[in-house]
């Protein structure tokens, strides 16, 4: 199937996250962030959480962004869904980004929303030609609207449809090479789907376009089992990085090189130093990629 | 067949089977694997309504207030991503709730408590200097005509219960055991300095202020207190709103006699 060049040429050089390790920005973490300034890459926020006119939010975003990059990362815009974007919701990201002016805005390849209600979780969609070309219509859109290129990140799944006639791979792959938008490697979720689903995670990881990857997420998952005693993972954000994901996130940094590397943490929310000694363990690793004599030292 | 919409509507729906057309890499139960979805959007609502009504949970318990959240999400689910709103009018939802109808003042301490959600996230606007209130209100031309504009983070919480006090005590201020619920109290919430503030205003004061808020005068806002309470004291409710910098615009209904501009 061919499809003309993207219609979205990213606008200017966009700026990017720097390749080191950043942290989520909760709100119980605001006053420490401002008083010691960790040497931390760089900020994560939820775009929605700052949807809200103004207060706390706004003041101590505006204040750590004047010392921090920031990535902006939608978890509302249900680029996987059957109806058309949400204008609104568009017109409110827009407003957001040209306050911050962040270094990355990302959203997920999933469906959040049917009709006007907002089921506030990460939904899944069947890798089909009709999905595909939905996806990447609503890139193509976003992209324009907000005039800058955006980063999608892969999904933790928990069923796959029957109809899927691609698998998830070749899926993003393609989505990527009609719109554009780059890569949000989130490799707690490929841990976790390829869990779920029975797949080798390093084979789906070599499937993907490593080259447009421009940031990786690493989190904690909780664990159950399938009706057949199989392990099903659950993607919580509410627990340490497990040893699995470490070792995926080495293997992949082997094939990406050094890339901007989210610590997630949504639940459960630990104190400060836990998270920043988690992030200072993905640093390190960048550190060996980039300048191997310090790591070492 | 598997569709959106009936993906969404068995999600809201536990009664309902799960839908068709998944499967799974080792032939396991796919109706268990959906089950994770419905569990991550009720345990998140539920999470939601919890954050935003904490003094409520104390009063019902948690495992009560959990099972009272869900029944409430699964009839009323998010209209908007901006979840920092969600359950706005879930008082409305407590107050019609038959199993809390013995607790008749939960849905007003679910308000207060709304009401703190809202004043958190209201817009930032700076308060009026000092001196400007004072020149107006010694004006007697202007005072005549004078609104004053509240910050739009005030909110102001009538009850016929003790609203402020079932609050408060639930603030590690007072003790529970002290509370008569049936004294009817209202509150004011308002952000100041970063921080929400809630007090208990007496009833003219809380009328002078929703006066104001309707854009009444301010003798008109002062002669609404006063009927309302004739020991009203119009010095003592202007010293509260200048106190915590709650005025932030002045007109004398000209738009082109505006003192502050």
């Amino acid at each position: 199937m061919s499809h003309p060049i993207p219609t979205t040429p990213p606008a200017a050089p966009a700026p990017t996250l720097p390749a080191r390790a950043g942290v989520g920005l909760k709100p119980e973490h605001f006053q420490t962030i401002l008083q010691t300034r960790p040497d931390i890459g760089f900020f994560e926020i939820h775009a929605e959480n700052y949807m809200v006119p103004g207060g706390p939010f706004h003041h101590y975003l505006t204040r750590i962004r004047e010392h921090y990059a920031l990535s902006v990362h939608g978890v509302g815009l249900s680029i996987g869904a059957d109806a058309p974007l949400d204008m609104n919701h568009l017109n409110a990201l827009q407003r957001l980004l040209d306050k911050y002016q962040p270094q990355s805005f990302s959203e997920h390849l999933a469906w959040s929303t049917h009709n006007d209600v907002f089921l506030n979780d990460l939904l899944p969609a069947p890798y089909t030609p009709a999905t595909l070309q939905r996806v990447c219509e609503h890139i193509d859109q976003t992209q324009t609207h907000l005039k800058r290129r955006m980063l999608l990140e892969n999904p933790a799944t928990y069923v796959e449809f029957a109809e899927s006639t691609m698998d998830e791979a070749s899926f993003i792959s393609e989505v990527l090479r009609r719109t554009g938008c780059g890569l949000l490697l989130d490799v707690n979720n490929v841990h976790v789907s390829c869990t779920n689903h029975g797949r080798d995670a390093q084979a789906y990881i070599r499937a993907l376009p490593l080259a447009q990857v421009a940031e990786i997420h690493l989190a904690g998952f909780a664990q159950a089992t399938d009706t057949n005693g199989d392990p099903l993972l659950i993607d919580s954000h509410g627990a340490p990085v497990a040893q699995a994901v470490w070792d995926l996130y080495a293997h992949t940094l082997a094939l990406t090189g050094p890339v901007a590397t989210l610590l997630e943490r949504d639940n459960d929310i630990p104190p400060w130093p836990v998270l920043l000694a988690e992030a200072q363990m993905a640093d390190r690793q960048l550190l060996a990629l980039t300048h191997p004599e310090e790591a070492l030292a | 067949m598997n569709s959106q919409p009936t993906f969404a509507h068995a999600l809201l729906n536990p009664e309902l089977p799960c839908p068709s057309g998944f499967k799974t890499w080792n032939g396991s139960d796919p109706a268990q694997r959906f089950a994770v979805y419905r569990n991550n959007v009720m345990v998140s609502l539920i999470d939601a309504l919890a954050d935003s009504y904490p003094v409520v949970q104390a009063l019902v318990g948690e495992e009560f207030f959990r099972a009272m959240a869900r029944v409430f999400a699964m009839a009323h689910p998010p209209r908007s991503p901006v979840m920092a709103y969600y359950g706005h009018d879930f008082a409305e939802f407590v107050q019609t709730f038959p199993p809390v109808a013995t607790v008749p003042y939960l849905a007003d301490v679910a308000r207060l408590e709304m009401a703190r959600v809202w004043s958190y996230h209201a817009a930032d606007v700076p308060p009026l200097a000092l001196e400007a209130v004072q020149a107006a209100l010694a004006d007697p031309a202007q005072l005549i005509r004078l609104q004053l504009t509240l910050h739009p983070s005030v909110h102001v919480i009538p009850s016929t219960f003790a609203v402020f006090a079932l609050w408060a005590a639930h603030q590690g201020e007072t003790d529970m055991a002290t509370v008569d619920p049936d004294q009817p109290q209202t509150a004011l919430v308002f952000r100041h300095a970063l921080e929400v503030n809630t007090l208990e205003l007496s009833s003219g004061v809380a009328q002078f202020v929703s006066a104001l808020q309707a854009e009444k005068t301010l003798p008109e806002a002062a002669s609404a207190a006063l009927e309302l309470a004739p020991e009203f004291d119009l010095t003592q409710a202007l010293t509260l709103l200048l106190r915590w910098q709650l005025i932030t615009h002045l007109t004398t209904g000209d738009p082109h006699d505006d003192p502050t501009h």
